[in-house]
């Protein structure tokens, strides 16, 4: 019992809006870090690389756009589970404080790959599976923003946003998969668990990158939830002792 | 407590059902989410007849034969088991070379040959220095000979074995 | 240690300078801006709300 009074107690607004607000900074100097970290190794260190000359240095943010867009997808889907499983507030905000930077992501994904493709394919664009189906992410992403813009009431507006966002997590493992599952011009992918068919210098530059990328999400989301429980929860005691006293 | 399992039991069970349904429509589609086919389901007759398509393979070592004017060429790709002889006119791209894949979109003609208006290059997963490559190359040798006799064995998917 | 020979073969990028520095730029500038455009919504969400807080003890304290 105690286990779970604490899990709510750290779910409530009112607890997680300072302990946020505290971890912004820390997310945003790791962030930092890795970021300058992977510029360094990838831009700098990494090797040429044998087929794609430079050219293949848009990997350092393709890929790691590319994962972040499929992650916090996923990461919005399990609030939105936790949300209609639970009825917890917390949950509702937390996808869409994410929704705009998973958007964000899905874009330079599609922008980078277009910049990419046209050297080396000869193509801005092909409707491959891989590519269409990163399309329809973006679209998702779009459509789930408009729909909880769309409704005023909270309550509904998650609801409703949190059915999308489980009717298109079906469009993850597609998009993951798609070069396996059928032909496309999207090469295979170069790292999994088991093994990796990249040179080391590259691979690392790469994480260090995909490790930026995420605690940057990290870091916008938490200044975002932020605004959202403010705004949501403006008639509550919490908010109104936050706003003055002092406020951060 | 009982009502919220409920509710997991019921998104649990939309969610399946929105799965099977998805996989359903999937494979439906499954002919025409792929780009490209491949040389030997050209052979196969699996090329819509008359109509604009793509194929995908590998541009065969030695193939390639540019006309005097520099832009119209001629080359074959190969899934390892059946070739097609592609005319092209145009600009190719950086990654188009003899022995990596390549998209070609066209038409069939009469002699069996493709006439593309577009190529495109397909490129593999990996990444290494030049150095690796090429040390890579010489002590693989023996590996990649098993590798295309693996395709070989297994021509439904050409985009698998490169 | 350093790849480049020179910094112009760093802009350069092996010809393939401007694909590579328009997805570097592009995401320097999202990843710029995201951030500038969060913190100033906090702010003005605050100052709104607070706003409201003074009307309403001014209406209630009369």
């Amino acid at each position: 019992m105690k286990d779970r009074f604490n899990l709510y107690r750290f779910a409530s607004p009112a607890t997680f809006y300072p302990l946020a607000g505290a971890m912004i900074p820390y997310f945003v100097a790791v962030s930092v870090v890795f970021g300058l970290a992977g510029l360094w190794l990838g831009m700098l260190v990494a090797p040429t690389d044998f087929q794609q000359g430079e050219g293949y240095r848009i990997i350092f943010i393709h890929v790691p756009a590319s994962w972040m867009s499929m992650f916090i997808y996923l990461v919005m889907a399990f609030w939105a589970a936790i949300g209609l499983a639970f009825n917890t507030r917390l949950s509702g905000m937390m996808a869409q404080a994410l929704a705009p930077t998973g958007a964000l992501m899905a874009f330079l994904s599609l922008l980078t790959g277009a910049l990419w493709g046209k050297p080396m394919w000869g193509a801005w664009w092909v409707w491959d599976a891989r590519l269409t189906s990163e399309l329809i992410l973006l679209f998702l992403y779009i459509g789930y923003m408009a729909l909880t813009a769309a409704i005023d009431d909270n309550r509904r507006s998650d609801k409703a946003g949190a059915l999308l966002l489980l009717v298109g997590v079906v469009n993850i493992p597609i998009i993951y998969f798609s070069v396996k599952w059928w032909n496309t011009l999207h090469q295979g992918s170069s790292v999994n668990l088991a093994k990796s068919s990249m040179a080391t210098t590259m691979l690392w530059g790469m994480l260090l990158m995909a490790m930026c990328f995420w605690m940057y999400s990290i870091a916008i989301a938490f200044m975002r939830v932020r605004t959202i429980m403010l705004e949501r929860e403006r008639n509550t005691e919490w908010v109104k002792a936050v706003l003055t006293g002092g406020e951060k | 407590m009982k009502s919220r399992h409920k509710k997991l039991a019921l998104i649990g069970g939309a969610l399946a059902i929105l799965g099977i349904i998805a996989a359903l429509v999937l494979n439906a589609l499954n002919s025409n989410i792929a780009l490209y086919i491949s040389p030997t389901d050209v052979a196969a007759g699996k090329a819509p007849q008359g109509k604009v398509f793509r194929i995908g393979g590998l541009v065969k070592e030695g193939s390639i034969k540019r006309q005097a004017d520099g832009v119209t060429i001629a080359f074959i790709v190969t899934d390892t088991e059946k070739d097609i002889t592609v005319n092209y006119k145009g600009i190719l791209p950086d990654l188009f070379k003899e022995g990596k894949g390549a998209v070609a979109q066209g038409k069939m003609t009469a002699d069996g040959t493709f006439t593309a208006n577009e190529v495109l290059a397909k490129h593999d997963e990996n990444y290494m220095p030049p150095e690796a490559a090429k040390a890579l190359n010489d002590a693989g040798n023996r590996a990649t000979d098993k590798k295309a006799a693996e395709a070989a064995g297994t021509p439904a998917k050409p985009g698998a074995s490169y | 240690m350093i790849h480049w020979a020179s910094f112009s073969d760093f802009i350069a990028m092996g010809g393939y300078g401007f694909y590579v520095w328009s997805s570097f730029g592009a995401t320097a500038l999202i990843m710029a801006i995201e951030p500038i455009i969060a913190s100033r919504n906090h702010k003005t969400t605050i100052a709104r709300l607070k706003r409201q807080i003074r009307a309403e003890n001014r209406n209630t304290t009369e």
